[in-house]
């Protein structure tokens, strides 16, 4: 059997692509109707106090400017806490936004003017006078640690700490220890387009909403709630995004804005923040985590405890899986975690890709790291002694783990056996070489997800789901999964997402959506096969009778007996000759969550990296990264291999460029811009080789699937400090390591 | 941004005319710097005189030898330009380490001389700035300085001047040709910038109705002996932490001139001429570029976050000055 539509697995290109780069693909922004005005929002000046008087008289006075919303003008919004919360809300008092004369953190949005045009709009809003009365703020987690509280409430995703085992005799009593104290500040997400929304009005008061989001039917609930109004009068758009990485998870504030001011003015209203606004959203949380190991002389782990204290808000207790890495990765029976808070005067922080891990796994990795040096054994030797084949923290083996298979084909490829284990001991004039290594770990979660098929006569398959694709490939992969289940070439294929009409898919996040949508796509497509070997069956002399589906298979746009290929039919065929003119199904995917509960299920990484560091001048390149990712199946090399280097890339920014400064005489991100808020350039990325292990894995899902959009990133920050540390002798236990810090 | 009027200018006199008739108008050039401090509001400026059509868009020779650069030469041009590479590599050299390729094809080298510091707090108007509203405070001082000046601060402003091409130009000794209504002037490259003093909010010394007109380049060359180092936070597209340009003549391994003028230390590009003096006839070796760079870092005070700067400074000036003068 000649099989052309076979795609999964092969390194197929985008299908967005063409209309991306062609200008084709409508972002939140670019969407435009009759009489559309524009909305730019003020933003507070001080982190804490009350707001004593808006002074908008001089910006009313200016022709075009349609209104002004304040605290003092906007009312009749929903009255409930819970009607503010959305999918990933952490427990708290969610904030409500120009509904109260109280700041609560700087650049909290006080006034929305809306005007003719964008640049009227924004004129006027640099005349809105708002005075304030400034309270004491408390912006500072390192000074503030004896406020550290444990976490109230709940957060989707959020493990509790757990500590197993007797941790202080058994660290009292092991011969090798090691203490260390990690930080780093808080990133803020910063994707390329900015978060906006685009309301289109209509004359019945229905609305469109145009939304920068993770989850379309997030954006629609969320709308729907907090303005009183039923579905029907809310559709929710969002089929492009321009990045977001944990942004767009939960509805942010532009969203909110463009809809007051559209039901209000009746009016078809576009909002979007300015990069400067772009950190008045929720960030990476500031945190700081202590590690102590004990180990025997011969590398074995007795005891690991892991503490962390991060940053929230005053209204809200973000929380994410920071110290349950140290419980899960390493082979150890004596565990001790602790997870606290300190509220501050800031925006509540927010997911962002591989929430936790990045930070958690950094600080684990690092100390294993030190502990190998005090040990004189090779680090990734180190790795191999305590190796885990079941995650002790629940007890329960993984799923799959090929990380042993990472840490080979990694070090192999990077050259890890030619370390000359000294620091110091590659120095060329002023420059240092030096090799480190680390672990990446991450979750492989399912969530909610549901799919709808509708195949035509012409051959031609529609699939859709609520889902989102913020630039990973969701549009890509759900096509080749939907092509190839029904054997149909992919241009026959269209999928649908980013539309709170398809079917409920969960959040875009946790890397869950390959594997929980592409089930639902792949269970969808599946029952369009089941209703076309019904139909066949009832064509006359039909050779499929009395078979089931599956005796048959599906391949270039046709069905085949498979044990006799030479029967069968064209599906179009099988349309027309039972005259159906469409099929159509949903699909909803139940886990098997028997199988599931016995095991552990997670990604795994292996990086590897070189840096060369001037040591007169400080200056730290990575010259070059290997990272061996074992994730399940890989559904599409290209894209996939694009997640990779994007945590890779993103794993250098934090280790070395990225930070959201906070200035604690105002409370305030003061590097709000992207000349001061540093990420990588071109020049500063050189070789990157991404190795991909696969894993069977019939456990996560049918096809194995266990997503690639964060383990990227996982390690590398690690990866790098210690190859710093082999280059120059230094421990820095800070981010981002900027040059200041190595002189 | 606030509303302003805009006129494009046809000539030079045009351009000066222009000025003098509006305290509150600004020459736009490039816009890469005035048209982000106006969507800041940083600057307010109510009416904008379009400089880019009044001929000043080429380099020649002058009669005398000296290299004149017209003040509308985007900076990619004048660091591409032949006689530039040729004769003036250490200026090639600077502009090619600032900014972005799309940035430097937009910058003119009048609007380069020109540009305001990039100090967080002059940025951001809801914090006080002495630069911005004179006798409103400098957040700086006790905030968050790590790109702030350790050389001639004063206690109402501690920015450093953030332009690359400058530190070239102070170190070549150029001379900035500006044109007002009462005719030309000539100002030294040193003497064009100012220390903050009581007077943060003036950068410069060119008056509100000057206009730019050139840039002139004496004709000592320095191709054997130059190097200008940038130590910046990524490997392009920051601006500098420290930057060190330095030209030098040397014989048989003795320094016979040399300059070294610096970037990201002070309100404006930073030239001790006793440590090069005391360099001049002594031999290129690190202890003595260590000793004249601690000459010219004695005076140096720090403000917590920039505590760094004058031990990367010293660094900086040996190793520029080691590669200028080939002692590796
Ligand atoms: C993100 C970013 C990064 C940058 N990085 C660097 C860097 O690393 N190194 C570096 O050196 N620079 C850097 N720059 C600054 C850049 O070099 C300047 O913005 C540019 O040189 C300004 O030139 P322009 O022609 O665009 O000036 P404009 O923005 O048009 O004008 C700037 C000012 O100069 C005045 N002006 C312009 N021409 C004249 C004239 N002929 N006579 C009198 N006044 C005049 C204007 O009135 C205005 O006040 C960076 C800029 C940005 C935005
Ligand atoms: S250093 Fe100068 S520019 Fe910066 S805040 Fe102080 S006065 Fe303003």
């Amino acid at each position: 059997m000649n099989n052309n539509t076979n795609y999964i697995g092969k390194p197929v290109n985008r299908v967005d692509g063409y209309a991306k780069v062609t200008g084709g693909a409508k972002y939140a922004a670019d969407h435009h109707a009759r009489g559309l005005c524009y909305g730019v929002v003020v933003s507070a000046g001080i982190a804490k106090g009350k707001i004593l008087h808006i002074d908008t008289t001089e910006a009313m006075q200016l022709e075009g400017v349609f209104k002004i919303f304040t605290h003092e003008n906007v009312s009749g919004l929903a009255w409930f806490n819970h009607s503010y919360k959305d999918m990933d809300a952490p427990p708290g008092k969610h904030f409500r936004y120009l509904q109260t004369d109280t700041i609560t953190y700087s650049q909290q949005p006080v006034a929305l003017v809306v005007a003719e045009t964008f640049e009227l709009a924004r004129y006027a809003a640099s005349l809105v006078k708002v005075t304030y009365k400034a309270d004491a703020h408390v912006t500072n987690l390192t000074g503030n640690l004896d406020q550290a509280r444990p976490p109230k409430g709940k957060k989707s995703g959020f493990k509790k700490p757990s500590s197993r085992g007797h941790f202080d005799k058994a660290f009292t009593a092991a011969p090798v220890t090691l203490d260390a104290t990690y930080f780093h500040g808080a990133e803020h997400h910063n994707p390329m387009e900015m978060h906006a929304t685009t309301v289109l009005y209509y004359k019945n008061g229905s609305i469109t909403v145009y939304d920068k989001t993770q989850g379309i039917l997030n954006t629609q609930s969320y709308v729907k709630s907090v303005f009183g109004l039923s579905g029907r009068k809310v559709k929710a758009l969002s089929p492009f995004v321009g990045g977001a990485f944990g942004s767009g998870l939960r509805p942010q504030y532009q969203l909110f804005m463009a809809v007051l001011a559209s039901l209000e003015l009746k009016r078809s209203v576009k909002v979007m923040l300015t990069r400067q606004q772009m950190f008045s959203l929720g960030f990476r949380p500031i945190t700081q985590q202590s590690l102590s190991i004990g180990s025997m002389e011969d590398g074995s782990l007795q005891a690991i405890k892991h503490e962390a204290v991060s940053g929230t808000s005053q209204f809200e207790d973000y929380v994410e899986n920071i110290v349950n890495w140290s419980g899960m990765l390493y082979h150890c029976k004596n565990v001790k975690q602790s997870y606290q808070l300190v509220s501050l005067d800031t925006y509540t922080p927010l997911d962002m890709r591989a929430p936790g891990a990045v930070t958690g796994m950094f600080g684990l990795e690092c100390a294993m790291d030190e502990l190998a040096y005090k040990l004189n054994i090779d680090p990734l030797e180190l790795r191999y002694i305590n190796y885990s084949v079941e995650d002790g923290s629940m007890k329960k083996p993984y799923s799959s783990k090929a990380l042993r298979d990472c840490y080979q084909q990694a070090a192999e490829r990077f050259g890890w056996s030619q370390r000359n284990p000294e620091p110091r001991s590659m120095k060329n004039g002023h420059l240092l070489t030096g090799w480190g290594m680390a672990t990446g770990m991450w979750d492989a979660m399912t969530v909610p997800a549901r799919a709808k098929a509708t195949f035509t006569a012409d051959g031609r398959l529609t699939v859709g789901s609520a889902t989102a694709d913020i630039g990973t490939g969701t549009y890509t992969i759900m096509t080749q999964i939907a092509a190839e289940t029904l054997g149909l070439p992919m241009d026959n294929v269209t999928f649908q997402l980013g539309d709170a009409s398809l079917p409920y898919a969960y959040l875009e996040g946790g890397s869950a959506t390959a594997a929980s949508v592409g089930t639902a796509v792949q269970k969808a497509c599946m029952q369009v096969r089941e209703r076309l070997l019904d139909l066949a069956k009832d064509i006359p002399d039909s050779p499929f009778k009395g078979l089931s589906v599956a005796q048959v298979s599906f391949a270039d746009g046709m069905m085949f007996m498979t044990e006799t290929p030479a029967n069968f039919i064209h599906l179009k065929d099988i349309m027309t000759l039972t005259d159906t003119g469409e099929i159509n199904v949903t699909s909803t995917p139940l886990p098997n969550v028997f199988k599931q509960m016995k095991y552990a299920k997670n990604t795994h990484a292996a990086v590897f990296v070189e840096v060369q560091v001037d040591e007169e001048l400080g200056a730290v390149k990575v010259t070059r990264v290997v990272s061996a990712v074992a994730a399940g199946r890989i559904l599409n090399p290209k894209t996939a291999r694009s997640q990779i280097m994007g945590g890779i890339v993103w794993g250098i920014s934090g280790a070395l460029h990225e930070e959201s400064v906070l200035d604690h005489q105002f409370g305030r991100f003061i590097n709000h811009n992207y000349a001061e808020y540093h990420i990588p350039v071109n020049l500063d990325i050189n070789d990157i080789d991404v190795i991909f292990v696969e894993e069977q894995d019939d456990v996560v899902n049918p096809m194995g699937i266990k997503g690639v959009g964060e383990i990227g990133q996982v390690g590398v920050a690690a990866a790098i400090a210690n190859a710093i540390y082999h280059a120059t002798g230094k421990r820095i236990r800070e981010l981002p390591i900027t040059l200041d810090k190595l002189l | 941004m606030n509303n302003f009027t805009y006129t494009q200018a046809d000539g030079v006199d045009n351009a000066v005319q222009e000025i003098a008739g509006h305290s509150e108008a600004r020459f736009i050039a490039g816009g890469t710097n005035l048209i982000d401090l106006m969507k800041e509001h940083v600057m307010q400026p109510e009416h904008l005189i379009d400089i880019n059509s009044i001929h000043l868009n080429s380099i020649e020779f002058l009669e005398d030898g000296r290299l004149h650069l017209g003040a509308l030469v985007t900076n990619a041009d004048t660091a591409w330009h032949p006689a530039v590479e040729k004769h003036y590599p250490l200026l090639s050299d600077a502009i090619l380490a600032g900014a972005s390729p799309q940035l430097r094809n937009m910058a003119t080298n009048g609007g380069n001389l020109m540009q305001r510091t990039r100090c967080y707090y002059f940025y951001d108007t809801t914090t006080p700035c002495n630069k911005r509203e004179p006798g409103a405070g400098c957040s700086a001082m006790n905030g968050y300085n790590r790109i702030h000046a350790i050389l001639g601060t004063s206690p109402h402003c501690i920015a450093v001047h953030p332009s690359d091409m400058c530190v070239a130009l102070r170190a070549l000794d150029a001379t900035i040709q500006v044109k007002g209504l009462h005719g030309e002037r000539l100002i030294p490259i040193a003497d064009f910038h100012r220390l903050p003093g009581d007077t943060p909010q003036l950068d410069n010394n060119l008056a509100h109705d000057e206009l730019i007109t050139g840039i002139i380049l004496p004709r000592e060359h320095f191709t054997q002996h130059y190097k200008y180092l940038k130590v910046r936070d990524r490997a392009s597209y920051a601006f500098a932490l420290v930057s060190v340009a330095v030209v030098a003549t040397m014989e048989e391994g003795i320094i016979t001139n040399i300059r070294m003028a610096m970037g990201g230390v002070a309100h404006k590009p930073w030239r001790d001429e006793n440590a090069e003096q005391w360099l001049k006839g002594k031999p290129a070796t690190q202890e003595n570029f260590a000793y004249a760079a601690d000459m010219i870092l004695q005076d140096a005070k720090t403000f917590g976050t920039n505590d760094f700067k004058p031990a990367l400074a010293k660094r900086a000036i040996v190793r520029a000055c080691r590669e200028a003068t080939n002692i590796g």
